[in-house]
């Protein structure tokens, strides 16, 4: 290549575009390999999972509390726990975050408040989640007498989530056309009616897309629930609206967001940390549960992001 | 069109428009109510940052009225639970750095194989199914990573290096990055395909091969966005805890050998919080000056991150 008669000789160039094509060649494959790691793991996780937890699955695994008898152990209280602790994050971040992202697409002039706040949520998705454990320790915990409840835990995970959610917004509305807006406001719309008749609703499926995807996040946090110092080992389930309690009371409407809980990633780590092998079998079952609505709620989001972009053309 | 019927005049009497006006003030009013309330939403964020802030600073304040700064900075113990309290960070920030360092070698080569792959070889239908499954992958929950990193990688290991203890910062450190890939590909992927296609065609006029453009001319365009790719890699290797918590084992360990085990800064507020420390108390302390040193070391590479951004950035 480097003397100048090089390239005239057709045989040297045949041999060049050769070596170029196996580099190639060998580099999709590096591609493919690489790629293929990534699949393998998913795949061995769930597999490995799968079978070393299959003699625990079984109804009583999932109607148990735990125990100190591995095979009798089982997750109601974590998925109870779980459940719980998602709908209180997913009534306060959803509220939330559609407010947010409707206020900076449609209501926020362009000012230094504006940036701040934009700043902020891109920094916010970098603060790791242990650091909301902490805030939440601190503020939740102890500064507003929450103490180790399902509403400080709720309301931590909705603080984790919020930064995805008002992106999803944010997203969702921007590919709204704008004649949708003109439309709306020349027949005599305000601006929050523009918003509640014709953005939101045609945003929803986005807006649900980054929700679900939140919400699969936030099922699948331990640090910053840990950190609140949720109890590892709970055998009771948090009283149901309205029933009767052992002291012969009543319960409240919202008894259950001030009670102790455990949510299912918090049952793994208890599980896995202890030396007894018979708790891995416990522990992979849980996490093969886990994994299951993890992924389920992963791939309706990620269905849910495909059909939207093959129907809707404005 | 109620209103205007209703502001036509009645017979007999003024015409009346003060109806019609009085509901329109009303209108006014409950607009500006309403983006009062919006504001308030999209403050929540801002005011998120200024809690963080607080609680660390406030707590830490009160711990380094106990402890120097410069022990804290220098001393090579930390067993701030003993009765011969030492509170060198040191020691955490130690199992952290390897333990990332370890992450980032495995997640920065192969995220940047894998978008290299996805946006300049890959045709289209493989892309439309791998990126799913790579979003799948970064869905995972960390604790079952962790579970991985104890019950699978861990003996596996063991089997290549005999001496490698049951906690060890390299096969925490290697499930990190399995971790960290996804986010690293996925970033990196959509700066190369921002890249320009006629950058590509001029490279293939004059007769480079795909991977000779890939290296020599979309890698350097997209370099910004490959740098920020990569500080969000660190980030997360940084921030990552209950990987460390189940798989690098919690005892304090100055080392720089990933064969070893190590607590880190996240490991350790995990092995606290979940002790029963009582609120006030030094332990209890200590883990906001940690936390304060974590967000640190985040912001610190966030920086560096911005900076290299606009250093590298590339304007078509």
């Amino acid at each position: 290549m480097s003397s100048e008669n090089a390239g005239f000789d057709p045989a040297r160039i045949r041999a060049l575009i050769a070596r170029g094509k196996l580099k190639d060649a060998l580099f999709s494959a590096l591609g493919i390999l690489c790629l293929g790691i990534g699949l393998l793991v998913i795949f061995a996780l769930v597999a490995d999972m799968a079978v070393k937890g299959a003699e625990r699955f079984n109804l009583g695994f999932f109607l148990n509390f735990a125990s100190r008898r591995a095979t009798q152990a089982g997750i109601l209280s974590a998925w109870v726990g779980s459940l719980l602790v998602m709908l209180v994050t997913a009534m306060t971040a959803v509220p939330l975050g559609v407010a947010a992202g409707l206020y900076l697409e449609e209501y926020a002039r362009r000012n230094w408040i504006t940036e701040v706040i934009e700043i902020n949520i891109t920094n916010l998705a970098a603060v790791p989640s242990i650091v909301y454990g902490l805030l939440a320790l601190g503020i939740f915990v102890y500064a507003f007498g929450f103490g180790q409840s399902i509403l400080s835990a709720g309301l931590t995970l909705a603080l984790l989530i919020l930064p995805i959610v008002i992106v999803a917004t944010r997203e969702a509305i921007r590919a709204i056309p704008a004649m949708i807006r003109e439309g709306s406001m020349a027949v005599g719309a305000t601006r929050w009616q523009t918003c509640r008749y014709h953005i939101v609703p045609y945003a929803m499926p986005g807006i649900l897309t980054g929700v679900i995807i939140g919400l699969a996040r936030a099922i699948g946090e331990t640090a910053p629930i840990i950190t609140i110092g949720a109890l590892t080992f709970i055998a009771f389930l948090p009283p149901v609206p309205f029933s009767e309690l052992a002291d012969g009371t009543r319960a409240g409407l919202f008894d259950w967001v001030m009670s102790p809980f455990t949510v299912m990633p918090i049952q793994i780590f208890n599980w896995t940390s202890r030396p007894d092998p018979a708790f891995e079998v416990n522990a992979a079952a849980a996490g093969f549960v886990l994994m299951v609505m993890v992924l389920t709620m992963n791939a309706i989001a990620i269905w849910l992001r495909y059909r939207l972009r093959k129907n809707i053309k404005w | 069109m109620n209103a205007y019927a209703m502001s036509a005049s009645p017979p007999g009497g003024a015409p009346v428009v003060s109806d019609r006006l009085a509901r329109n003030a009303m209108r006014h009013a409950s607009e500006r109510v309403i983006e009062t309330l919006l504001f308030a939403a999209a403050a929540v964020s801002v005011l998120t940052t200024v809690g963080i802030v607080y609680v660390l600073v406030s707590e830490s304040i009160h711990f380094f009225q106990n402890v120097s700064i410069v022990d804290f900075l220098t001393d090579t113990q930390w067993t701030p639970l003993f009765d011969d309290a030492h509170f060198g960070i040191m020691v955490l920030i130690s199992g952290t750095l390897v333990s990332s360092a370890v992450a980032l070698a495995v997640a920065i080569p192969m995220g940047t194989v894998i978008a290299i792959y996805l946006s300049e070889f890959a045709n289209p239908k493989v892309r439309e199914v791998a990126k799913p499954i790579l979003e799948l992958l970064g869905g995972i929950p960390t604790i079952v990573f962790g579970y991985f990193a104890l019950l699978i990688v861990t003996p596996l290991l063991q089997k290549i290096f005999p001496e490698l203890p049951g906690f060890s910062l390299l096969s925490a450190g290697l499930v990190m990055g399995i971790m960290i890939v996804p986010y690293v590909a996925s970033l990196s992927e959509d700066a190369m395909r921002a890249v320009p296609m006629s950058l590509r065609e001029g490279a293939y006029a004059m007769g480079s091969t795909r991977l000779y453009t890939a290296l020599h001319v979309v890698v350097p365009a997209a370099f910004s966005g490959l740098a920020a790719s990569y500080i969000l890699g660190i980030s997360r290797a940084v921030g990552e805890t209950m990987i460390l918590a189940v798989a690098a084992g919690m005892q304090p360990n100055l080392t720089w050998n990933p064969m070893e085990p190590a607590a880190t800064i996240t490991s350790y507020i995990v092995q606290v919080a979940l002790g029963d420390l009582p609120h006030g108390s030094i332990g209890y302390q200590t883990i906001f000056a940690a936390g304060l040193t974590l967000l640190l070391i985040t912001l610190l590479f966030n920086i560096l991150g911005q900076w290299l951004r606009r250093r590298f950035r590339e304007n078509y």
